[in-house]
């Protein structure tokens, strides 16, 4: 499977990363070539493989249902870009 | 007085804690070799001279007041610029978290500062720990403390943890943190004749790292020494219910168990790494290093790891896919850089704060796991990927049925040129060949220093042990440690 421009245009929207023409044109083929390399996996045959979740055997853990955290609201706010009355401030998002 | 900055990590520990000198003159020495080849070398993002004095007056005030001192006590270190630390800015070298100043300590570093150690500053890396030559970092390339014989030419220090590497080579800290996801503590500390060890995946907690692959990081400690990576090791490592995947076992006594002897012990060496046209030199200190281990007592047998090729592409799906998941969480609503464009809304501020504050190689790597991940596209590539990853995983598993530990070297050439791969991606992958199996396998790995080059460049060797046997793969770096002699070490130039 290739790529062309419409393709890593719709890739870039869904990572919400704005890119330019020149940026696209230059993006294709180097996609394409990583791609291309990555197809290579379809040769191996995986009949009746797992696709594997854990790296090493673990089981998930279950904490108490306490609360263990909070009240630190400035602490959370500390590095955001714009906070506006102790939230977070966006461009408004409702017409 | 012998000069500070050429101490192990142990020498250290041991001066201060018996008096032949204090933990604010180790500290204070440091800082000086920090400061004076910040211009070259560029190793550090920021440096913190007075965290690293506050640290040792604490150790230097306990020792008088007959406290017991910790494992790391009066040894200042370097902190890779992913881990989170609490008042000091922590960016992932990326242009997207400048200024970003933490308001916790990632459980990593925190360890650290309780066993005594103290920080030199934060080290330069690639771009999320994206990159094998630290050239991908936007506060600029780290230049490596060492050249080839008669030639100035700059060289990459490797990736991703090249600040960490060129520091500890250029005597700037005794140890550094590193993270390695597929290569990004053994392949610097190899080009750089340091030794480094990753872990089995959870034994170091990942809360406050910046995450790149979820299921692929880990931490690890770089070093000169052998034994300096234990002693490290065991401070950074342990149990932490604010990771999901931290393994919720006992922290062994790595440094109290290091062993040389190799006797009754087998060692693997994978014919798959054998590769065509690799590089003479490598397979030259490959060969020596089967020797050193069979004098070491160790029987070496040949083993087969047949999905080898296939690490690369796995890895170049899965850790994309993972990172583009992580790294959603850069939008410019709570926290690093927000590019507002005037009468944009919200999605378009997302895309152009993404578009500002990524660099390239981080863009294209978003934009692969972006695409693998889409619908039409998932089962094709991820779960491909992630059924060959049980499948690299079971030939490492079946080897382990005729061998304890596997040599293999760390990477397919000494350091190479800056520049000198980074037009072409692919190119650039092809160095974690040697790495990015053991990392997919979830396996502890390590890089000891092998020799020189021809061209007076460090080789490293690189040896592999079973889940949970970082024990193993210890004793096996000390063994090659102690018949390699490596003592070159780079002629100060900066």
């Amino acid at each position: 499977m290739s790529v062309d421009t419409a393709t890593v245009a719709k890739i870039a929207s869904l990572a919400r990363i704005k890119v330019s023409d020149g940026e696209l044109e230059a993006m294709v083929p180097e996609l394409n070539g990583i791609l291309a390399w990555v197809e290579q996996l379809g040769e191996v045959d995986v009949t009746g493989v797992e696709p594997m979740t854990a790296v090493i055997p673990n089981t998930l853990r279950l904490r108490d249902d306490a609360v263990t955290d909070g009240g630190i609201r400035d602490a959370v706010l500390a590095n955001a870009p714009a906070p506006e009355h102790g939230f977070f401030g966006v461009p408004k998002v409702i017409e | 007085m012998t000069d500070l900055t050429d101490l192990t990590v142990a020498d250290i520990r041991e001066g201060v804690a018996g008096g032949s000198f204090t933990a604010v003159e180790v500290a204070e020495a440091f800082n000086t070799a920090v400061a004076e080849a910040q211009a070259a070398l560029n190793a550090f993002i920021v440096t913190t001279p007075d965290a690293a004095l506050e640290a040792a007056r604490k150790v230097d005030a306990d020792r008088a007041a007959g406290k017991a001192l910790g494992p790391m006590a009066g040894v200042p270190i370097g902190m890779k610029d992913l881990f989170a630390t609490k008042g000091v800015q922590t960016t992932a070298a990326s242009h997207i978290l400048e200024g970003f100043t933490p308001e916790y300590e990632s459980t990593v570093s925190q360890k650290l500062w309780d066993a005594g150690a103290g920080m030199l500053g934060k080290l330069n890396l690639d771009q999320f720990a994206m990159g094998s030559s630290n050239e991908t970092s936007a506060y600029g390339k780290v230049i490596s403390p060492w050249r080839k014989s008669g030639d100035e030419a700059a060289l990459a220090p490797g990736g991703s943890s090249g600040g960490s590497s060129a520091a500890i080579a250029a005597r700037l800290c005794p140890a550094a943190t590193g993270t390695d996801t597929g290569g990004s503590i053994r392949q610097p500390a190899a080009f750089t004749g340091i030794s480094g060890i990753k872990p089995t995946y959870g034994r170091c907690s990942r809360w406050g790292i910046v995450a790149f692959a979820s299921s692929l990081d880990q931490a690890g400690p770089m070093a000169r020494t052998v034994r300096d990576c234990a002693i490290m090791l065991e401070a950074m490592a342990g149990f932490d219910p604010k990771d999901s995947t931290s393994l919720d076992l006992p922290v062994p006594q790595w440094e109290a168990g290091l062993d040389a002897s190799l006797a009754g012990k087998k060692v693997g060496i994978p014919r798959e790494y054998r590769m065509d046209g690799m590089d003479a030199e490598v397979a030259k200190s490959w060969d020596e290093g089967i020797a050193w281990l069979k004098d070491a007592g160790a029987e070496v047998v040949d083993i087969s790891l047949p999905h080898t090729k296939y690490a690369l592409p796995t890895y170049y799906i899965i850790a994309p896919a993972e990172a583009s998941s992580n790294l959603a969480r850069y939008d410019g609503v709570r926290y690093g850089l927000r590019d507002l464009p005037d009468g944009a809304n919200l999605q378009d501020m997302y895309a152009a704060t993404r578009a500002a504050g990524f660099g390239p190689e981080v863009k294209r790597r978003i934009l692969i796991g972006t695409y693998v991940l889409s619908a039409g596209f998932y089962d094709a590539y991820y779960t491909q990927a992630q059924k060959v990853r049980a499948l690299i995983s079971r030939d490492f598993a079946a080897a382990f049925n005729h061998c304890d530990v596997i040599l293999a070297p760390t990477t397919p050439t000494a350091a190479f040129a800056l520049g000198e791969n980074s037009d072409d991606p692919l190119a650039m992958y092809l160095n974690d060949v040697f790495s990015v199996p053991a990392s997919l396998a979830g396996l502890p790995a390590m890089s000891v220093p092998a020799g020189i080059n021809s061209q007076g460049l460090p080789l490293g060797l690189q040896i592999i042990g079973r889940p949970f046997d970082e024990q193993g793969v210890l004793n096996a770096g000390l063994a090659i440690e102690q018949r390699a002699g490596f003592a070159a070490k780079p002629a100060r130039w900066w």
